[in-house]
């Protein structure tokens, strides 16, 4: 650790709203919400539609946009997302495959 | 303005004089008179502020932990097993850093069911990171009450003010009551750095990782450890703080200025006493007596435990040729707890030589066991007398097994 805290100003724990306080928590993930484009209804439909998995997102990590994108650095892999999708277009991928083939982040 | 009255009313009146502004409480013996007083005093428009009624201690201190992160001044005051229902929150309030005071009116612990007068209840909470002070009579109740939010909201950690249930909490006797005026003009109003605000949102006292973290402006966060680091080196400071709190309130009232301890015909003493609360005063009869005797001994009263003014308190006692002290509370299994810190103060100022005063412990009044001068007498008398002996259990006094 080559800086410290001794200059940090507060001396409890104190989060202000924004991306990453909690850390970088992509790196809990052990299992990652893949999204079919082509399942997806708004993907599928190619406008505003359902955005059911980034209603449901506890950590705010998927965007209202067409198509949905997830956040990779923060998604902890809960697999809610997976869970609510009315089409089942998210498929929740163990990590180790991503690893085995070298794609995206660890 | 000279009252008599109660020492829970010396309490009540010493948080209405401080401009408490939330006050949650949950009565329990011997503490209800105090938070019944308050009651009245809000309900009748004479305090102005929120009195909020809950089903538990737990929820009291819980209410007093909201109020105090909102900003308001916040009080509460409980007894015995209510301050154990607290423990959770206790811990939470002294790493939150939130300046409550609390007052606890000491009771002993079930089980067995008592509701008479000892200090295992407060003595039981001493690791938890809040200042501990014990008084002895009525005017440093209503004198401490005002200097605990003073020094509390200085160092920014939650202090109790310790007094003796019934020997104080029910007995009526004479005090100074300050003005408002000499108050206000004392005591500032409560102004943290933050205050919970809906323009500045945020996430209070969030789970830490085992290390430290970047926030979201990318500057290097505390991890726990550096939070609850930077408690007790402030805790430690706290006592120079308490110091200078004792000589503002000595230089505004005319009163007080014994910010660790108060001593009493110590000056030349062989032999010193050591104990808490109103037992303190108790024995000077028998130092009395002894000095009448020809026996150098003297009494010093501890007022503030946590922090523990070490260095202050060994240098009181190390000249003595024996410290004994005296005890309504234990750590099962061992001794008493303010013996074993008295010995560790003491350790220091041995030096190369390791020349230190005998330490004695004495158990006694648990429960509200009776607690007789003769029998103060004879434990001071027997230790002055028995020379250098060093023993390792605390003797009990008053048992009658």
């Amino acid at each position: 650790m080559s800086v410290g805290t001794r200059q940090y100003g507060r001396k409890t724990s104190h989060s202000e709203p924004g991306p990453g306080d909690g850390g970088r928590t992509g790196s809990w993930r052990v299992a990652r919400p893949v999204m079919d484009p082509a399942v997806c209804i708004p993907a599928r439909r190619g406008a505003p539609a359902c955005f059911i998995c980034w209603l449901y997102c506890p950590d705010g990590v998927i965007s209202r946009t067409v198509p949905p994108k997830i956040d990779y650095e923060y998604c902890k892999g809960c697999g809610i997302c997976a869970e609510e999708c009315p089409t089942k277009a998210i498929t929740m991928v163990d990590e180790s495959c991503f690893i085995q083939t070298g794609g995206g982040e660890k | 303005m000279h009252i008599i009255e109660s020492g829970n009313a010396a309490a009540a009146i010493g948080v209405k004089l401080s401009r408490a502004q939330v006050i949650a409480a949950y009565p329990i013996t011997p503490q209800t008179p105090l938070t019944e007083r308050l009651s009245e005093l809000v309900e009748s428009g004479e305090m102005d502020a929120q009195y909020i009624p809950v089903e538990s201690e737990h929820s009291a201190l819980a209410v007093c932990i909201a109020a105090s992160t909102t900003g308001a001044r916040a009080f509460t005051a409980t007894s015995a097993n209510g301050l154990l229902y607290m423990h959770e929150q206790i811990h939470w309030a002294a790493g939150a850093r939130l300046p409550l005071v609390m007052c606890v009116v000491n009771r002993g612990v079930g089980a067995p069911w008592t509701i008479w007068n000892d200090h295992q209840d407060s003595i039981s909470q001493r690791d938890t990171g809040w200042m501990q002070l014990y008084v002895n009579d009525h005017q440093q109740i209503i004198d401490g009450v005002i200097k605990a939010f003073m020094l509390a909201e200085e160092v920014m950690i939650p202090i109790m003010v310790c007094y003796d249930g019934y020997l104080l909490s029910h007995t009526y006797m004479p005090f100074e009551v300050p003005s408002q005026d000499m108050v206000d003009a004392f005591l500032p109003p409560y102004r943290p750095a933050y205050a919970l605000d809906p323009d500045r949102p945020a996430n209070l006292n969030t789970v830490t990782l085992p290390d430290v973290r970047q926030d979201t402006a990318g500057r290097t966060a505390h991890g726990y450890m550096e939070i609850r680091y930077l408690l007790q080196e402030d805790l430690l400071k706290a006592a120079d703080a308490m110091d200078a709190v004792e000589n503002r309130f000595r230089e505004h009232f005319g009163r007080g200025g014994d910010p660790f301890f108060e001593t009493y015909r110590c000056e030349d003493a062989r032999f010193i006493a050591v104990s808490l609360g109103s037992l303190s005063y108790h024995l000077r009869e028998v130092i009395d007596r002894l000095r009448d005797e020809g026996v150098k001994a003297g009494i010093m009263s501890i007022h503030l435990y946590r922090p523990f003014p070490a260095a202050a308190i060994a240098g009181g006692l190390s000249r003595a040729e024996g410290v004994i002290v005296f005890e309504k509370a234990l750590s099962y299994g061992y001794e008493g707890a303010l013996c074993s810190d008295i010995k560790a103060a003491l350790y220091p100022a041995g030096g190369s030589k390791r020349k230190m005063p005998f330490v004695h412990n004495y158990i006694l009044g648990l429960g509200g066991r009776e607690i007789k001068t003769v029998q103060l007498y004879e434990a001071m008398r027997n230790s002055c007398t028995r020379g250098t002996k060093i023993e390792t259990t605390p003797q009990w006094v008053g048992l009658k097994i």
